[in-house]
């Protein structure tokens, strides 16, 4: 059913994860395939957090393997995931308010200058903005002012930033946590339009949501998880709402494999 | 042509930016201050010897305002600076005793000493904010009466009144005119300023005050960082206490239990932000002069120089309430 030579970035195989008496994963598996925009859906409490939580180093599994380009790896940390190219924009975004978005772009992971200044922590904020600049232009994101206070910005902007601070520095996989949840109409259009731009630059985007119609905007793939397992897989070109939906509430069982 | 009409964009941002900086409110207040009790009093305000009295009053409180805008950016407060002052100056005069009082080995031994013990209660709040994660409010009204209370130990309650002549006359000292102690003052907020603004040490302090999780998932060490900050609080009050034995030839006990409230006043007042992630070492250096220019031209004048903590709490009050006001413009 599916095409298996695009290759798989990220999977992940029979992960366990219970917390105490509660099995949050029984067994999960989930694929990442690249350049592609999979959405990972599900009801509340099918799972989807906590693998996320896994994938992005956040919490470790009970059991079960992770992949990333056909190596099994272990996160520890998100630092660890991050370092391997695997980001995560959270639904609070994660921002320092008080902060501009060239500082935020670059946080923890500042430019410094170069020589002898830069060895003792001076930090090169031309250079910053400069970068920044041209992340936001290549990513369309429309940021106001490059000096202003990330904090007076409207949600979609914040996203905006979040989002291209994440790309910056994702060279597999980007996880994009309910991004659209705290937005209009427009700003949902901008952020569906930035998630396909990410795709377009190389980078595979995994969008958790619970907005079907959203889903069949802008993913490639849907893997629906219900009750700790993978239940679906379904090419969004190939299917109709009403399977996914089936799929999530546990209606039909329809591409499972 | 675009990039040039591009920097004149945000060289205007910029200059907008600074004219809405509360800091710059400030500073119009203090230029205003000094013009009024200049006119009033044109033949006894607007002099060198008021001058340098003022820089005089002003260079401890500076040194320790330095310390306490890296900690108020990082949304922290630090109540124990006045203590660990006087704490340090114990410690320091202690010791330079030991050392015969005399000669340049007592007098750096003294500073080793003062810094140490500055230092080692900033290492102590910074862990017990960072690692025991008990609110800096808690800890440092902690500290401030267990160093309090261990420099009376220390002392026996008495003020140590030895301290080496040669310190005591580097602390009155004058470089073309200028006391030393406001020109050591002046260098430490200079490289204090520096590095909270151009360095990665700086922005990682407003990172960590503006939003600590956001910090911690960016890969920013915040334990590390919280710890090194309060270090450099205490460190700033035992460079504080050794400026004061060199000033005053004296451990001053009794002297410093509204050192804290002057220090937080003069910070905020500067417009560095209670909430965190916030904060300008010029407007520190601004907010420590309001109050001391007040007092000394409240005496000049001849009000009854008691006004002078009226109108200070007035400011403060009017400070905090213009940065709340902001802030709700802002996230509104």
């Amino acid at each position: 059913m599916f095409d298996s030579n695009t290759g798989e970035v990220l999977s992940a195989r029979a992960v366990r994860k219970s917390f105490g008496n509660v099995e949050a994963l029984r067994g999960a598996d989930f694929d990442v395939h690249a350049g592609e925009v999979v959405a990972l859906m599900g009801d509340n409490g099918a799972g989807k957090s906590t693998l996320v939580k896994i994938l992005s180093g956040v919490i470790s599994p009970d059991s079960g393997t992770i992949h990333l380009e056909g190596s099994p790896v272990e996160f520890s940390s998100p630092i660890e995931a991050r370092n391997a190219g695997i980001e995560t924009v959270y639904q609070d975004l994660s921002l320092a308010d008080t902060l501009d978005p060239v500082a935020n772009l670059f946080l923890g992971r500042e430019i410094r200058r170069s020589g002898l200044l830069g060895r003792i922590g001076f930090v090169d904020d031309a250079a910053m903005r400069r970068e920044a600049q041209v992340t936001f232009e290549a990513l369309n994101v429309t940021v106001r002012a490059l000096r202003d206070e990330v904090g007076t910005m409207s949600g979609g902007q914040r996203q905006g930033v979040a989002v291209c601070r994440a790309v910056s520095w994702a060279k597999h996989v980007l996880f994009l946590d309910e991004p659209t949840a705290a937005l209009g109409v427009r700003q949902t259009q901008n952020v569906l339009d930035l998630i396909r731009r990410v795709r377009d630059r190389g980078v595979s985007v995994v969008l958790i949501s619970h907005s079907v119609p959203e889903v069949m905007a802008v993913a490639d793939r849907v893997e629906v998880l219900r009750l700790g397992q993978r239940v679906g897989r379904f090419l969004v070109s190939a299917s109709s709402a009403e399977e996914i939906v089936g799929a999530i509430t546990g209606a039909t069982d329809l591409g499972a494999e | 042509m675009k990039s040039d009409a591009t920097d004149d964009r945000s060289a205007a941002a910029a200059v907008r930016s600074w004219i809405a900086r509360p800091t710059t409110t400030m500073l119009l207040i203090l230029i205003g201050l000094v013009a009024v009790f200049s006119i009033l009093e044109p033949s006894s305000f607007p002099t060198v010897l008021n001058l340098r009295g003022t820089l005089s009053d002003a260079a401890i409180l500076l040194v320790l305002s330095v310390g306490a805008t890296f900690v108020i950016i990082t949304a922290g407060i630090d109540l124990s600076v006045g203590s660990v002052l006087v704490f340090s100056s114990v410690v320091s005069a202690k010791v330079m005793e030991r050392f015969g009082n005399a000669g340049t080995d007592a007098i750096v031994i003294g500073l080793l000493a003062a810094v140490a013990a500055g230092c080692g209660w900033g290492l102590v709040n910074g862990i017990l904010v960072a690692k025991a994660k008990i609110p800096p409010f808690v800890v440092t009204l902690g500290t401030l009466g267990a160093a309090y209370g261990l420099s009376l130990v220390v002392s026996g309650g008495l003020d140590v009144r030895s301290v080496p002549k040669g310190l005591n006359e580097f602390g009155n000292d004058r470089v073309v005119g200028v006391p030393v102690i406001a020109i050591v003052a002046v260098l430490i907020t200079v490289v204090a300023g520096v590095l909270l603004a151009l360095t990665v040490f700086g922005r990682w302090t407003y990172a960590i005050g503006s939003n600590s999780e956001s910090a911690r998932r960016a890969g920013i060490a915040v334990d590390r960082q919280f710890i090194a900050v309060y270090t450099i609080a205490g460190l700033m009050a035992g460079i504080g206490a050794y400026l004061s034995l060199a000033r005053f030839g004296t451990t001053t006990i009794a002297g410093n239990t509204t050192t804290n409230l002057q220090v937080i006043t003069a910070v905020v007042i500067g417009g560095t932000s209670l909430f965190g992630g916030k904060g300008w070492m010029l407007g520190t250096a601004i907010g420590v002069f309001i109050p001391i220019v007040l007092a000394k031209g409240f005496i000049i004048v001849g009000v009854e120089p008691y006004w002078q903590f009226v109108a200070v709490g007035v400011v403060l009050i009017l400070a905090v309430f213009v940065d709340q006001r902001r802030r709700l413009r802002a996230a509104g």
